[in-house]
């Protein structure tokens, strides 16, 4: 008998398929080391103090929204709080780099996250418990209700969440190892892409992982993967305890960039502003929350910095993608991925000249849109500082008829031409696709 | 003590009442079309400023009857032209797109109106006290809040329950198949109900724009209790709604009366409650203070003990 079986057991039955096991490893670490020496030499393009500041920002929306897809791009569950646990992540971390600063405990910096993810997982597990024992709306709505009730709670526990103005810490004062103080904002920033890559990596091979599947299967048909014999709860229960967990590195790398956290960050902006990120970056694919983490940090940034009313703008991205591209920037980006393989130039280039066609009366829609909205809020909030404003290299008179009619012209003409070349658009695409489907047949 | 209970209990029912007019569409809605609105309680924000600026323009009465008449025809159009386009994409897209509408509602709002509290009060015809309970004077406008509430409940039940359309409604909740069949056009009958829903969330603004306060933080600081209402309730049943918002509008009306902390009570057993450390404030919060997060509490013990809600019976 024994025989027999270590006879199987010898048989090489697919090892002579796969290729060896160090070119696999290979062609399995080559992007993340990309990815590496690109973190690496970003601040090297990006060398002033904003734009090191808003990479840094960036690498922590990237872990936050990777977190958040756990639940919602892989397991299907809406999340409404998950802010829940990157803020408590948060407050954890500062309140434990205070002790450790206070009672000169031997603790480098570079080891806060961890103390991030112990209390985002064990919050994820508290919570967990209560809110996954149902999904779809009802969990949406839970997880609604737990984050009110923290976000509460952080104005009442005065001394736990710092009341108003927060608990700050000092990152400088904890224990020095290789000469690193963690002042300056480029140590801070390699600091926290490490950590990104690792997160990143870790949720990548999550995601590739058996558990990994059968959150994708418990996401589709929870029926299905009870009967294949998996408790759809414990799966989710599971899932949710693990995003809490790298949300809170998130918010610990979040108190380490900012030496403060607030109740601010365990609040429903800080939710939302991670699922529009997800959402808006597209949560179907692994890069999409990257994406969106990478386009909502900018955008935050930069929008704020040009208008008050930013926060519309968002929105009505975000209204747009939920209604016309639901899989998100990586969803679109995706779909042009076959197109390209195919290498069916003519079609490509007669799509490319449609897109641009579409651009064009979508542009001037854009900028009618825009006007109205700056004026509006210009008559309405800021009456007070002048009749007029500039926008465009244009200085507008919100006073008179002449601009509002002309942005409303604008705004209406160019919605009409721009259904109008719906149809051009979609023509060329299903050309490039058919011609792409054609040239995979001859290969 | 009697003073403070009636009060309280009148104060809690109004408040319930409130929520009703809310929860009653919010509830209709998400069992017909399986979408909880996240834009509910936006549209009762754009129901108290719509209120508050065409009361400005033509008086208190005739903006009671026009806001919720504009902002239900605007609810009307969001289903029509947003909602049943996402529809396809499933019920998640539904439920962002009502959450992305109820952020760009409350941009919109500060927009136009800006950030601070906007100067709508009680109309003058109302703006008198309406009896002397012990030694509280009740205002008038309370009672017309209340009777509002009470009269719209009784139409609505009347409407579902003994009419025609009221049927068609019904039915279309349980097989919207079977009565699309029958002639009927079912998707109209989800305008319709979206747009009385937004329409009686906004008659829920326009009263109690007065009595609190009408800014344009309203919907964010009302909209989750809302929800709390449906999931404590049961998500899709009328009659748990109903008594979940009696229940959240009691509780915390009352907790707001009550000056007692877990020191107090260890104290009056002779114990003497722990002090400093982190977590010391536990002690010295009193119930008055956790007022705000009783709702919450409530539905994270009910979600344990009763996971479908109070009278809900489905699994969504």
């Amino acid at each position: 008998m024994s025989d027999i079986a270590t006879d199987i057991v010898k048989v090489p039955a697919h090892a002579d398929v796969r290729p060896p096991r160090t070119a696999a490893l290979a062609r399995l670490a080559a992007p993340w080391i990309a990815l590496a020496v690109v973190f690496a030499l970003l601040p090297l393009i990006f060398r002033s103090g904003s734009s090191l500041t808003m990479l840094s920002l960036m690498g922590i929306m990237i872990v936050f929204a990777l977190s958040y897809n756990m639940l919602l791009g892989e397991t299907g569950l809406l999340s409404f709080g998950h802010a829940v646990y990157y803020g408590l992540g948060g407050f954890l971390a500062v309140h434990f780099m205070n002790t450790v600063i206070y009672d000169r405990l031997p603790v480098p910096l570079f080891l806060i996250p961890i103390v991030g993810a112990f209390s985002g997982l064990v919050f994820g597990i508290i919570f967990g418990s209560v809110s996954t024992r149902r999904a779809g709306t009802a969990f949406a709505m839970i997880s609604l209700g737990l984050g009110e009730l923290v976000a509460s709670s952080s104005l009442i526990l005065r001394s736990f969440f710092g009341g108003e103005e927060g608990v700050s810490t000092n990152r400088t004062k904890l224990l020095h190892v290789f000469g690193l103080n963690f002042g300056p904002q480029i140590q801070v920033y390699y600091l926290i892409a490490a950590w990104c890559l690792v997160c990143m990596v870790a949720m990548y091979a999550l995601r590739r992982t058996p558990f990994g599947r059968i959150c994708n299967a418990v996401r589709e048909n929870p029926e299905r993967a009870q009967f294949v014999g998996y408790n759809p709860q414990a799966v989710r229960f599971i899932a949710f305890a693990l995003a809490g967990l790298f949300a809170g590195i998130a918010g610990a790398l979040a108190a380490i960039n900012f030496e403060l956290v607030n109740s601010s960050a365990v609040g429903a902006a800080q939710s939302g502003i991670v699922l529009l990120a997800a959402y808006i970056g597209g949560v179907g694919a692994f890069i999409g929350p990257v994406i969106g983490a990478i386009v909502v940090t900018w955008l935050e940034v930069m929008l704020s910095d040009i208008t008050d009313v930013w926060q519309l703008y968002f929105g009505l991205l975000f209204i747009g993608v939920v209604m016309f591209a639901p899989n998100g920037i990586a969803g679109l980006l995706t779909m042009h991925v076959p197109l390209l393989q195919a290498r069916t130039y003519r079609p490509l280039g007669r799509l490319a000249l449609s897109y641009l066609i579409a651009l064009m009366p979508a542009l001037a829609m854009l900028a009618g849109v825009i006007a109205v909205i700056e004026m509006t809020y210009h008559r309405s909030v800021k009456a007070s500082d002048g009749a007029t404003i500039s926008l465009f290299h244009l200085t507008l008179d919100t006073t008179s008829v002449t601009p509002w009619l002309a942005a409303i012209v604008l705004a209406a003409g160019g919605f009409l031409v721009f259904r109008r070349t719906w149809p051009i658009v979609g023509a060329a695409w299903h050309d490039a696709v058919l011609a792409a489907q054609a040239a995979e047949k001859r290969r | 003590m009697l003073e403070l209970v009636t009060i309280s209990a009148l104060n809690g029912v109004l408040y319930g009442m409130l929520l009703f007019l809310m929860a009653s569409g919010l509830t209709l809605i998400f069992s017909m079309m399986g979408v909880l609105n996240f834009a509910h309680a936006s549209f009762y924000m754009l129901g108290a400023f719509f209120g508050f600026q065409i009361s400005q323009l033509v008086g208190f009465w005739p903006a009671f009857v026009i806001a919720p008449v504009l902002v239900g025809g605007i609810g009307a159009l969001v289903e029509r032209y947003g909602l049943r386009h996402v529809h396809r994409h499933g019920p998640v897209a539904e439920l962002l797109f009502t959450f992305g509408l109820a952020f760009i509602i409350e941009e919109v709002v500060q927009m136009v109106w800006g950030k601070g509290p906007a100067d709508y009060r009680v109309p003058p015809s109302l703006d008198f006290t309406a009896f002397t309970a012990f030694s509280t004077n009740y205002p008038a406008y309370k009672m017309f809040e209340l009777c509002t509430a009470i009269a719209i409940f009784a139409v609505l039940l009347l409407l579902l329950a003994r009419t025609r359309v009221g049927l068609i409604i019904q039915a279309s909740l349980t097989h919207p198949h079977m009565v699309a069949m029958l002639g009927h056009n079912v998707p109209r009958v989800f305008m319709l109900v979206f747009g009385v829903g937004t329409g009686l969330a906004a008659v829920a603004g326009v009263i109690a724009g007065p009595a609190l306060v009408t800014q344009s933080n309203m919907a964010a600081s009302l909209g989750p209790i809302l929800f709390v209402v449906v999931v404590v309730g049961g998500l899709g049943s009328l009659s748990g709604a109903f008594l979940a918002s009696l229940l959240i509008g009691l509780v915390q009306t009352f907790a707001v009366s009550i000056n007692l902390s877990v020191a107090d009570v260890l104290g009056g057993i002779g114990i003497p409650p722990p002090t400093g450390g982190i977590l010391s404030d536990v002690w010295n919060v009193t119930v008055a203070q956790l007022a705000p997060i009783i709702p919450y509490l409530l539905l994270v013990l009910i979600l344990i003990l009763r996971p479908t809600g109070l009278l809900g019976t489905r699994e969504h």
